[in-house]
Parts: structure tokens; C-alpha cells; sequence
């Protein structure tokens, strides 16, 4: 081999060989102090906004903190707190007990959950759709892997362009997937071909545009183009709209609950936070973005 | 007595001149030496440095999925499946069919809208455009390669989705029609350019051999330059395929992200309306939720640690196609020239 080869391979080995020790060294342990004055949080695409505009009134109240605030889904919440970059993870789902044990094991401490507020899953279709309502049955049936609902006629429903159902689902890292796959699919798999949009938002946008879309979002989503589709949990029950009453009241059976997860008892500005947020103040909030507040 | 000392003093001064000038001579000889060393030296690990990087970056990728090819890989099942469900409560699976038949998919029409235009465009710009129309196409061109991808990502989601849904009634407008536009149309400038080149590279002695013997401007092209600058213009679409496997916030966007395989037993058999999924796209959605977990104190990974690894896997199989079309093109370049 030439010497100008063996240089260039000795140079080439010493590179990899120095990169190599320098990744084993590292270690995953960004924890963020929340006694500084800012809080990070992220996580639920569902409670983005609403974690917005608390984060924008928390500003008028307490000038000296900054509340930052990610998206990204539940998951991506979850796993934050996990690797302990935030103090705070905004989600939709509760914490697998894996998921607990992770980040027991990751950070030192345990997760503890905090209910901030309640949405109902609302379930949604094209405003000239002629469907009314559904089972949780029938909604099983048509999203989940092994289902045998397939076409609008199989439900009795003549939709106008083609019959097949178009089902607009949900990445796999948002709580509204992960929900709506513990309660209405029993923890079964969603059927491949699903249209798996990025967020809240989009499901609706594209059913507002697919006249033969059916698709499952929150219920702080809704516009004039869509709309609900009565949900029953068999049968011959009596049918529920996904609205602050029927939430309240224990009627619809897709509410669920919104959580805030911190890395053990918070305390300091990180407990001030949370405290603020299911005041009064906070949960008033919650109630103009369209969710339902707690403690009613 | 006076002389003796001055001359004394002079050999003295004399030495002392000379010794400081010969100091001086070498350390500027030393310091000329020196630099040239290091600039060269520098020049030498500037070029070395790609290959250096891709090495890197294939053993960074190769480290984070290893423990999957390890532990929990199902070869047959990895590629012939295509079951994507790597955070199921019951049933995790890690099958790609799927995601390979999108990138494939979205590839294909890519360069079915793109080849035809841009070889048009290369040949236009070359052979019947006048000069000062040659260098407002090119910059032209260049504008278009300028587009952000998710800029061309948002033209397929708001622009191009009615007007399919209009024109072929189908369900959605995000299949594989819109993202393989939006794909060939990103693929359009760089294989102009790369074409444009090869083009302009046949010598003129062939171009006024043809004249001579009376052939059309079109047939010059057809049947003398094209073939001449065949080499040339494979390596351009070869280009432009890599282009289109990788693009990840475009397909993201357009084709509606759905774990299908568009080829079905009744015709048409190819069903470019159905929407599909990207290699690249899975890995952009799913990474920011995959964690990434150590290793139990036996050495094994928990099951959740699998979804990470199995998305740098799937990088892998990226790495991989674009190596393979790479060598492909390299041999077939090979192969004409041996021709020739």
C-alpha cells in the first residue's frame, strides 16, 4: 500500500476512533431547572392551543416567568419528560406504567399526573354526509385491523362520489390515536390504508374536503364544513353530541381527561404554574377554547 | 593598536551579521517549509474529509440500529411485510412492503413527469434557444431549485389537491399522482443542469457532420446528440432519482401518509389515486416520539427501546437504495464507455 493510502486510512481510523469514544461517553441527562424562571413544556397537539393561551395570560400574571410551549404529539410529550428535557408534558393519554418506569429510571423520579381539564373525542364527517349516528361498535368495526365495515352503503348511507370510506386517522405519537385505540378499538390495531395526518387540525381540514371522509378529532376542532356524528354505546341507547353538558353530565362516551405530567411534586415556579392554571383564571380558559373545565 | 582592533571589531561584527542573517535564511527557509506542509496538509484533509463524513454518518446510523438487527430482526418480515405497527399494545410488527412500494411508487411518476421535461428543457436550452432566451431559462431553472420543499410540500396540499380531485373524481387528492408532481417537478433543475451539460459536451465536429449530410435540427438531436451524451444523461436521471428518494417534507404533505400498497388485482392494477407512504416520511413523523432507552442491565432492550432502533434501520435501507442506484448508474456509465 502506498504511503499516501496509509495516511489517509490512518487519519480515517483515528477520526472514527475519537468519535466513537466521544459518543460512548455521553449520557442523556438534560434536566431543566425549574427554579429558573422559565418552564418548558410540550407535547398534546390536541391541548396546544390551549396551553398557548394559558402561556400568553401566565405572562400577564407572573411577568418574571416564561412558559415555553412544544407541540409534537403526546408521545413526544411523554418521551420529553422521559429524557427529562421539560418540566412539564401536555397530554391526551395517561402514562403507560412502561413509560412510568422509564422515566423512573431515566431521571430519578417519578411522574405525577395532574388533570388540567376534559375533551370529548368527537367523531366527524362532511357536512352533506347523510350518517347521523354510530355504535361504538359500528366505529370499532370500520377503523380497526379486521373490521368489516369498508363502504358508506354497508351503513345504510349513500354518500355522493365514490362509496368507499375514507378513514383520516392520527400519527402514531398523538394521545388522540392512543385513545381513541384504548376505548373504541379495545386496544386492537387501526386497519392499514388510513389517511394518518400530523394534527388536530388537519383531520378536520380533510374532512371538511373529502365528502366520504370519516375521522375522529377533538371536540375544540370543529368548523362549519364538518360535523358530529352522534355517538351510542349500543344499540337501541340513546345517542350523545360531544357537548360541554354531555361531558359534565357522564353521557358521551369518548370524554376524556387532558394531564399535565411533572417530573415528581413540583415545587416552586413550576407549582405556581399549575396551581394558576386550575384556578378559576386557568380553567375559565379552558372553558373559552372549547374544552371542559374540571371540578364541575 | 587601532587597525587590528577594527579589524578585530570587523570580522567580529562581520560574524555577527552573518550569523544572524544565516539564522534569519533558515528560519524563513523553515517557515516556508512549514507552511507549505500545513496548507497542503489541509487541502489533502478538505478532500478526505467526504469520505470521512460519510463514514461517520453510516456508523452513527449503523450504532443506533444495531441492537434491532440484533435482537429483533425478522429478515423475511422486515421487507416482505407490510404491517407498520411499531407502538401496538398486542402485536408489534415492523414490516416496510408498504413504505418501499410509496418511496418506489412516488419515485416512478416522479420520473415519468420528470425525464420528459427536463431532457426537453436540456435539449431546448442547448440546441433552439438564442442566447440571451438561454440565460433567462437557466436562471429561471435555478429559481425553481430554489423552492423550499415544504413550500413545494404546500403548493400539493392546498393547490394540487382540488384540482385532482376535479379532474379524476377521486376520494382525496394526496395520493400518489400529487406527490410524484410535486417530487418531479423538485427533479426537474438538477437534471437539466446535469443534462444541459452532457449535452453541450458532444464535440461540434459531430453536430457539423450531420449538418453536412443534411439531417434536420431535430434529427441532429435525435439521432446524433442524444446518443452521443447518453452517458451523460443517465447519470442526470440517475441524480434526480436519489433526489426523489430522499425528499422527505414534500411526500410528508402530499401523498396523505397512509400504510397501503397501490397495486391491486383489478385494473388499472397501478393505482396512482391512493395515497401511500415514504420511507423518509415515516421517519420524520415518527422520530420525535420514538424514545431512545439504554439497555437493560443484561444487555437487552426493552421492547420500546425497538421503535427507535427499527426507524435508523429503515434509514439503513435508505442509505442503501441510494448506494445501489449509485453503482447502477456507475457501471452503466462503465458499460457505455467500454461500448464506445
Amino acid at each position: 500500500m502506498s504511503t499516501y493510502c496509509r495516511k489517509v486510512l490512518l487519519g480515517l481510523a483515528v477520526m472514527v476512533l475519537a468519535l466513537g469514544l466521544a459518543g460512548c461517553g455521553k449520557k442523556d441527562n438534560g434536566g431543566s431547572d425549574s427554579g429558573k424562571a422559565v418552564i418548558s413544556t410540550s407535547g398534546s397537539d390536541t391541548m396546544v392551543n390551549l396551553a398557548q393561551m394559558w402561556a400568553e395570560e401566565y405572562q400577564k400574571v407572573r411577568p418574571d416567568v416564561s412558559v415555553e410551549v412544544g407541540g409534537g404529539g403526546s408521545g413526544v410529550g411523554i418521551r420529553d419528560l422521559m429524557q427529562g428535557i421539560v418540566d412539564i408534558a401536555n397530554a391526551s393519554r395517561e402514562m403507560k406504567d412502561s413509560e412510568r418506569q422509564q422515566t423512573e429510571k431515566n431521571t430519578g423520579k417519578a411522574p405525577v399526573e395532574w388533570v388540567v381539564g376534559y375533551d370529548a373525542l368527537a367523531v366527524y364527517v362532511h357536512k352533506n354526509n347523510p350518517i347521523e349516528e354510530l355504535t361504538l361498535d359500528q366505529l370499532a368495526q370500520i377503523f380497526a385491523e379486521g373490521g368489516t365495515i369498508t363502504k358508506w352503503s354497508q351503513l345504510g348511507v349513500k354518500v355522493g362520489g365514490s362509496d368507499e370510506i375514507v378513514r383520516v386517522s392520527r400519527q402514531n405519537s398523538s394521545g388522540t390515536y392512543f385513545f381513541f385505540r384504548e376505548h373504541v378499538l379495545g386496544n386492537k390495531d387501526f386497519k392499514l390504508g388510513s389517511k394518518d395526518m400530523s394534527g388536530s387540525k388537519d383531520v378536520v381540514e380533510l374532512v371538511s374536503r373529502t365528502i366520504g371522509a370519516i375521522g375522529y378529532s377533538g371536540m375544540g376542532y370543529k368548523t362549519d364544513e364538518v360535523k358530529f356524528v352522534k355517538i351510542k354505546k349500543a344499540e337501541g341507547d340513546t345517542t350523545y353530541l360531544p357537548t360541554l353538558e354531555n361531558v359534565v353530565a357522564g353521557h358521551y362516551s369518548l370524554a376524556r381527561p387532558l394531564y399535565m405530567f411533572t417530573l415528581g411534586e413540583p415545587s416552586g415556579d413550576v407549582k405556581e404554574y399549575l396551581d394558576w392554571v386550575l384556578s378559576d383564571q386557568g380553567q375559565k380558559i379552558v372553558k373559552d377554547s372549547g374544552y371542559v373545565p374540571v371540578g364541575k | 593598536m587601532p587597525p587590528t582592533e577594527s579589524v578585530a571589531d570587523d570580522t567580529k561584527a562581520l560574524t555577527a551579521a552573518r550569523s544572524s542573517a544565516a539564522w534569519q535564511g533558515t528560519i524563513r527557509k523553515v517557515y516556508r517549509y512549514l507552511s507549505e506542509r500545513i496548507i497542503v496538509g489541509l487541502i489533502h484533509l478538505a478532500g478526505v474529509s467526504a469520505i470521512i463524513f460519510v463514514f461517520c454518518i453510516f456508523y452513527f446510523v449503523f450504532r443506533e440500529g444495531w441492537p434491532f438487527l440484533r435482537d429483533s430482526f425478522d429478515v423475511k418480515g422486515f421487507f416482505l411485510s407490510e404491517e407498520w405497527y411499531p407502538t401496538s399494545e398486542v402485536n408489534r410488527r415492523y414490516g416496510i412492503l408498504a413504505l418501499l412500494a410509496g418511496t418506489g411508487t412516488v419515485t416512478l411518476v416522479a420520473m415519468l413527469v420528470a425525464v420528459p421535461f427536463s431532457l426537453g428543457t436540456a435539449v431546448f436550452i442547448s440546441q433552439f434557444c438564442g442566447k440571451k432566451a438561454r440565460e433567462v431559462m437557466k436562471i429561471l431553472i435555478e429559481l425553481l431549485a430554489a423552492i423550499p420543499s415544504v413550500v413545494w410540500g404546500f403548493i400539493g396540499l392546498m393547490v394540487m389537491n382540488p384540482v385532482i380531485v376535479k379532474l379524476t373524481g377521486a376520494p382525496i387528492g394526496l395520493n400518489v399522482l400529487n406527490a410524484g408532481i410535486i417530487v418531479g417537478l423538485m427533479s426537474v433543475p438538477i437534471i437539466v443542469t446535469i443534462a444541459e451539460d452532457a449535452i453541450r459536451a458532444v464535440p461540434d465536429g459531430f453536430i457539423e457532420a450531420a449538418e453536412a449530410l443534411g439531417a434536420t435540427r431535430w434529427q441532429t438531436v435525435y439521432k446524433v446528440i442524444l446518443p452521443a451524451a447518453k452517458s451523460g444523461l443517465l447519470a442526470a436521471v440517475l441524480l434526480g432519482v436519489g433526489r426523489a428518494v430522499g425528499e422527505t417534507m414534500a411526500v410528508l404533505m402530499c401523498t396523505g401518509h397512509s400504510i397501503n400498497i397501490p397495486f391491486d388485482g383489478h385494473p388499472p392494477y397501478f393505482h396512482v389515486l391512493e395515497s401511500v407512504r415514504t420511507l423518509t416520511a415515516t421517519i420524520a413523523a415518527e422520530m420525535g416520539e420514538a424514545p431512545r432507552l439504554g439497555a437493560n442491565a443484561d444487555g437487552t432492550y426493552p421492547v420500546e427501546a425497538f421503535h427507535y432502533q427499527a426507524l435508523f434501520v429503515v434509514g439503513i435501507v435508505l442509505f442503501a437504495v441510494t448506494f445501489i442506484i449509485n453503482v447502477t448508474e456507475d457501471l452503466i456509465v462503465k458499460g457505455i464507455r467500454k461500448e464506445k
